[in-house]
């Protein structure tokens, strides 16, 4: 029994909200690296595109809310969804035009593109919390939870409760939708092959008659799709505030490098280490220590290896130890 | 490096923010209009003057021609231009004057995009995969311009090179020196070219692999498609050339065919060892 219950805790506050966010890191981590492979500049301005994306998506929410549309028991967001991955791809596309076509036409180095994504970065930092303010917004509605915590417990008996929230098995739902649909139109369309084809070789892609304007725009209508994504499931999950979607972008640079920049795989892969390690390092272990632990072992104190508001060093961590060890990544990225 | 502030790139060495490896290198330029204009062979780079961006002239006055069913072979010493001859041809040069024609239409003004929806296949010296693809997602990237069905065209590169039949499904970046060149060849043959051209196809690999890659080509051409070839083995390529241009200095110095040039006792004195 007190197994059981160790297994249930550590499943209610370690396994359940780490996988959530490990998806959320690895949709962004996804954008970052295809970015990093295709357009070649690492895009600072990622974090704030996931806002951007969110805070159209709240919008078109919050009017659905008040027209009296809903999705029963699903949150309305998945359906305002696709109105705010159509106003960060049209962002992605205007900035595109009026600012990173510029460069492309000069040839300019990746590095100096890095250094405008910043500037990118501060424009859309400065957009989103025009439109919609500083302050934590929560959007989500419908069904709270799938299995409250009291509920289970009822259920099974047990002391330990196991509670799933609905923002968390929705965000493994659409991100694994995602993800399937990224990985299908990267290796059996003609456009995904164009784009990985461009992305080994742009100038014998050229001659083969990529088009490479094409394979840009296409690149920035994903990276909107997935920034959006990822930045409404974190939304549900955690509500929205301006500020930590540009926080996000540590850890979403730190899974995209563990898991090999460049490589797609590695950058889901990365996505889950990262958050699994964040949670497991700032967890107070001591409840599951209690079960599994004869009296006379209990710790004292929470076992808490890092507060909360450490967690981020958790990533650079990681970072540091993977850039030693293992340069290219889990899975053979670039080498950095 | 060119004087563009853009394209400095000194003391960047950080990976983790940008993606190391070049990039891009032809330079993008807009497609002028094709005109027709008489010519008496199949493809001609007709007094070709020109150099890269706005540097000092490579070639100067150099004229390389082939005829339908033919092997035209470039060879010379090192930086005789040799290669920026083939790339003038291949509009990846900025011509002071001189013009191109191919198949009675003059495309001095096309970009190299254009010309191979003209039908000029064109195989790099290097870089001349996509390494991280497979063998037959590369051959597949080759007829990215056809709309039709490619599956013949398909088969038939694979009975001119069977070892790509057995390794269809791996990636090309996995290949050895000789087998890649295959791959490369086959992804220009995909477009079903009226001309091919070879910048140096078998730069780098072993004598056994190239003997192969040589008998390969003459294959390509007997099936009709006229090859203009350069090449650092000179011996080898003119004896397997119709046609024969030794360069100099980005000048012409010495043509004919193969078998005259092989006798001429200057170019026998200066290029092929005695």
């Amino acid at each position: 029994m007190d197994l059981l219950n160790a297994i249930v805790a550590l499943l209610n506050f370690v396994i359940v909200p780490a996988t959530a966010y490990g998806a959320q890191l690895a949709l962004g981590a996804l954008g970052v690296t295809l970015i990093y492979g295709i357009l070649r500049f690492s895009n600072f301005a990622h974090g704030d595109t996931m806002a951007f994306g969110t805070t159209i998506t709240i919008l078109f929410t919050w009017w659905f809310q008040s027209l009296g549309v809903s999705l029963g028991p699903l949150p309305t967001a998945l359906l305002a969804l696709p109105f705010g991955i159509a106003g960060a791809a049209l962002l992605m596309l205007g900035t595109d035009r009026v600012v990173y076509r510029f460069y492309r036409a000069q040839k300019a180095v990746p590095v100096i593109l890095v250094i405008v994504s910043m500037g990118v970065m501060f424009v859309y930092n400065g957009l989103v919390r025009f439109i919609i303010g500083v302050d934590e917004q929560r959007f989500d509605d419908g069904n709270r939870f799938i299995i409250s915590a009291r509920d289970f417990k009822e259920m099974t008996g047990l002391d330990e409760g196991l509670a799933l929230k609905s923002t968390q098995a929705i965000t493994l739902v659409v991100a694994a939708i995602a993800v399937a649909l990224l990985f299908w139109f990267l290796n059996k369309t003609r456009t995904g092959k164009s784009m990985r084809a461009f992305s080994d070789n742009e100038d014998l892609a050229l001659l083969s008659g990529i088009n490479p304007e094409r394979v840009v725009v296409v690149t920035w209508l994903i990276v909107a799709a997935l920034a959006t994504v990822a930045g409404t499931l974190y939304g549900l999950d955690k509500g929205f505030k301006p500020f930590v979607y540009f926080q996000l972008l540590l850890p979403i640079f730190a899974a995209a490098i563990v898991g090999g920049l460049g490589s797609p795989l590695g950058a889901i892969a990365g996505g889950f280490v990262i958050a699994y390690s964040e949670v497991m390092i700032t967890y107070a272990w001591k409840k599951v220590a209690g079960y599994l632990l004869p009296e006379s072992l209990e710790p004292d104190g929470l076992a808490q290896l890092l507060s909360t508001d450490y967690k981020f060093a958790v990533s650079f961590a990681i970072l540091v130890v993977v850039l030693l060890f293992k340069p290219t990544g889990l899975f053979k990225g670039q080498s950095v | 490096m060119s004087g563009n502030p853009y394209q400095e790139d000194r003391g960047n060495k950080d990976a983790s923010i940008t993606r190391p490896g070049m990039g891009g290198e032809i330079e993008h330029r807009e497609s002028g209009p094709a005109r027709a204009a008489a010519a008496d062979s199949f493809l001609v780079g007709e007094a070709m003057t020109g150099g890269y961006g706005k540097g000092p002239d490579i070639l100067h006055d150099c004229t390389i021609a082939v005829d339908r069913g033919e092997i035209a072979v470039i060879v010379g010493p090192n930086g005789a231009g040799k290669s920026t001859a083939m790339k003038a041809v291949f509009g990846m040069l900025n011509m002071r004057s001189g013009r191109v024609l191919l198949d009675g239409e003059d495309i001095t003004a096309l970009s190299p995009q254009d010309r191979v929806k003209k039908g000029m296949g064109f195989v790099p010296q290097v870089r001349n995969i996509f390494p991280s693809m497979t063998v037959e997602e590369n051959l597949e990237m080759g007829a990215f311009i056809r709309e039709d069905d490619i599956r013949t065209t398909m088969e038939q590169v694979y009975d001119l090179f069977p070892i790509l039949r057995d390794k269809r499904d791996q990636a090309a970046g996995e290949l050895s020196g000789g087998q890649r060149q295959q791959v490369a060849v086959g992804r220009a043959l995909m477009t079903q070219p009226k001309v091919l051209m070879l910048d140096e196809p078998t730069a780098g690999v072993s004598p056994i692999v190239m003997d192969e890659l040589f008998d390969r080509i003459i294959e390509v051409a007997r099936t009709g498609i006229p090859i203009l070839m350069v090449e650092q083995n000179a011996r080898q390529a003119l004896e397997i050339a119709d046609h024969g241009y030794v360069l100099v200095q980005g000048r012409n110095a010495h043509t004919g065919t193969g078998k005259e040039l092989l006798a001429d006792p200057e170019v026998r004195q200066s290029f092929l060892g005695g």
